[in-house]
């Protein structure tokens, strides 16, 4: 019975499709695609303004703010954890930079040093918990968002007796971290392509990215071939909660303000454009690429909605529906992937 | 003959009050295939963990070339040149031959002031270890080992193995899930394996598969050594007969305990006795 398809892989000329193979076979050539078409369909219905500059600025900011999140989730998500404490290290980070700056009016440097500090603690403590513990980290971070939420909320309300403080940023950070080039761009775009070359060298170039696929394939081959599974796991918790930290700080220099409760919005947003990128919820698959690509598309979506005609709360039902074809077209290119030239495979179907 | 290359000596091995393996004691030669028979629970698999460094034993010594070994982790293990390749071969299912390959011990090479992963010569390197162990149908390392057919992965893994200096390689049931076709495939490569000078200890259920590559043969019952013999010693019969046999006294035993312990007069009486 399994000798016919044999005889068709021996028969099939190994060449034939394999740069059409070789294209399925890349994690982000779905996300590609949905990013296409989403972006035709909003050039398409919202008109002329979506393609000018303003247009661009308006959801490439929004893309990089996500984006400098989605990047370490993405690369959780390849090495088989998650992370939603973000979700409360944005605004405490926020809240941080804005105390120690704008309420104690220490220098700037100082502030910027507190909140990021507290993102890598954050992430310490989440990796040292899900290592420790061997919890899932879904359950462990859904445990520090609340714990993070609450310390933010007690803390700042008995230190400045309110859920908002004002920051008045020094010219050098807000020049740094929260302005608009040209009246448009926030300065967080820049942020966002350095940290989209840095992560794309060191997962695709580097033999730590090959780790972390080893990591998300199959933690105890990977352990036993000799890959530090621990304190990589931990370094990554790190990662996030930095990067976390990093965006909250951004948001509180922008906007000269800080308050108790603006992340929650980042976990799924960050979430979803990681899987619309292409990355395997599982682990073991993915690409900083399809990440970009899967990101843009989100903020495309969530903001081209404005340039329509249509009431602004269709976007949630465009994504919603946009994330399970997301998976599910992934899910297609991935059989593709690993069925490509193997014969056997192909004749089965 | 040459010196054995792995010698157990006396080696028991207990959980708790359970002892798993008693008084096991085995000599593996470089260039020979040596055959682990047994039914499930006999206690192949944890013969083959003291091997690999995932136990120790509870008492007895493990020889490597003569020299007391003790591995403290499985890692340990293969750094002396024990191999283990599982039923399924290579785990990392979505990763390309060549990444899968080199995991943990990838090459490298400078790209201006950085040190980035080498993947031609890992495709290449891959592609070739593979190719040399008769696998022809894999020619780019950049295929991801999902698509690759059981027999083929078994045949990457253990190359993989070859190549990274594994001079004992341990199968664990390498044809268990496989065809007719591909178990021959896996069993060309073990015999590969042998012709290169390794010594392998190949995990199986199937007397045929044992009878086709095997020198010498080992046959576990209830964790202890119930057969050690060479090829030509038993026949096909013989040996299903003891492999049978030791199922049935197994079962038998595990019936008079039964018994026993569902009449405890009878039990107290014979310990009063």
């Amino acid at each position: 019975m399994t000798t016919t398809p044999s005889v068709t892989a021996a028969a099939e000329v190994p060449k034939s499709g394999s740069s059409f193979g070789k294209l399925a076979r890349r994690p982000e050539t779905g996300s590609l695609l949905g990013m296409l078409l989403v972006f035709t369909f909003f050039a398409i219905f919202g008109g002329i303004n979506f393609v000018t500059l303003g247009g661009l600025a308006s959801w490439l900011n929004v893309a990089s703010e996500i984006g400098i999140v989605a990047l370490p989730i993405g690369l959780l998500m390849i090495a088989g954890e998650l992370d939603i404490s973000i979700g409360s290290v944005i605004p405490a980070s926020s809240m941080t930079v804005a105390i120690v700056s704008g309420f104690y009016g220490a220098p700037m440097y100082l502030g910027v040093i507190a909140a990021l500090g507290l993102g890598l603690v954050i992430g310490l403590v989440n990796g040292l918990l899900v290592v420790r513990t061997a919890v899932p980290s879904f359950i462990v971070t859904l445990g520090t968002l609340f714990a993070v939420a609450g310390l933010t909320l007690g803390i700042s309300v008995l230190i400045t007796g309110s859920t908002g403080v004002p920051i008045k940023a020094a010219p050098v950070a807000k020049a740094l971290f929260g302005q608009f080039i040209g009246g448009k761009f926030e300065v967080t775009i820049l942020w966002w392509l350095a940290a989209l070359v840095v992560v794309g060298f060191v997962l695709h170039f580097t033999r730590y990215g090959n780790w972390l696929f080893a990591l998300g394939g199959d933690k105890i081959s990977a352990r036993n071939a000799g890959i530090p599974t621990t304190r990589l796991t931990i370094l990554l918790f790190m990662t996030s909660g930095f990067a976390a930290a990093f965006v909250g700080l951004c948001q509180a220099i922008l906007y000269n303000s800080a308050q108790v409760s603006t992340g929650t919005s980042f976990i799924f947003n960050s979430i979803i454009s990681v899987v619309i990128g292409g990355v395997l919820l599982t682990g073991g698959f993915g690409s900083v690429v399809g990440i970009a690509f899967g990101t843009m598309t989100f903020a495309i979506v969530s903001q081209g909605i404005f340039y329509t005609g249509f009431d602004a709360n269709w976007a949630s039902l465009i994504i919603g529906i946009l994330l399970l074809v997301a998976v599910l077209m992934n899910n297609t290119f991935r059989t593709m992937a690993l069925s490509y030239s193997s014969g056997k495979r192909q004749a089965r179907k | 003959m040459t010196e054995p290359l792995l010698t157990m000596t006396h080696v028991n091995k207990s959980f708790g009050p359970i002892d798993v393996l008693f008084d096991i004691s085995l000599k593996v030669y470089p260039g020979e295939v040596l055959c682990l028979l047994g039914d499930n629970g006999a206690g192949k698999s944890t013969l083959i963990k003291l091997l690999s460094g995932v136990f120790k034993p509870t008492s007895g010594t493990v020889e490597m070339a003569g020299q007391p070994v003790d591995f403290a982790s499985p890692r340990d293990a293969a750094a002396s040149g024990i191999a283990t390749v599982h039923q399924f071969g290579g785990t990392f299912a979505l990763m390309s031959i060549g990444r899968s390959f080199f995991v943990g011990q990838e090459p490298t090479r400078k790209f201006g002031p950085f040190t980035i992963y080498d993947r031609r010569t890992a495709n290449a390197v891959a592609v070739k270890a593979v190719r040399e162990f008769g696998i022809t149908r894999i020619d780019d390392g950049d295929r991801l080992i999902g698509g690759l057919s059981g027999g083929e992965r078994q045949s990457l893994a253990i190359a993989r193995a070859v190549h990274f200096g594994a001079r004992v390689l341990i199968l664990d049931e390498p044809t268990a899930a496989l065809g007719v076709k591909e178990a021959a495939h896996v069993l060309r490569i073990v015999l590969e394996a042998r012709k290169r000078g390794l010594a392998v200890i190949f995990i199986t259920h199937q007397v045929v598969h044992a009878l086709t590559v095997g020198d010498h043969f080992a046959v576990l019952i209830r964790g202890a050594l119930a057969a050690d013999f060479r090829k030509g010693e038993k026949t096909r019969e013989e040996i299903t007969d003891l492999m049978a046999g030791g199922e049935a006294m197994a079962e038998l035993e595990a019936e008079i305990e039964a018994h026993s312990a569902a009449s405890p007069d009878h039990a107290a009486s014979v310990a009063g006795a």
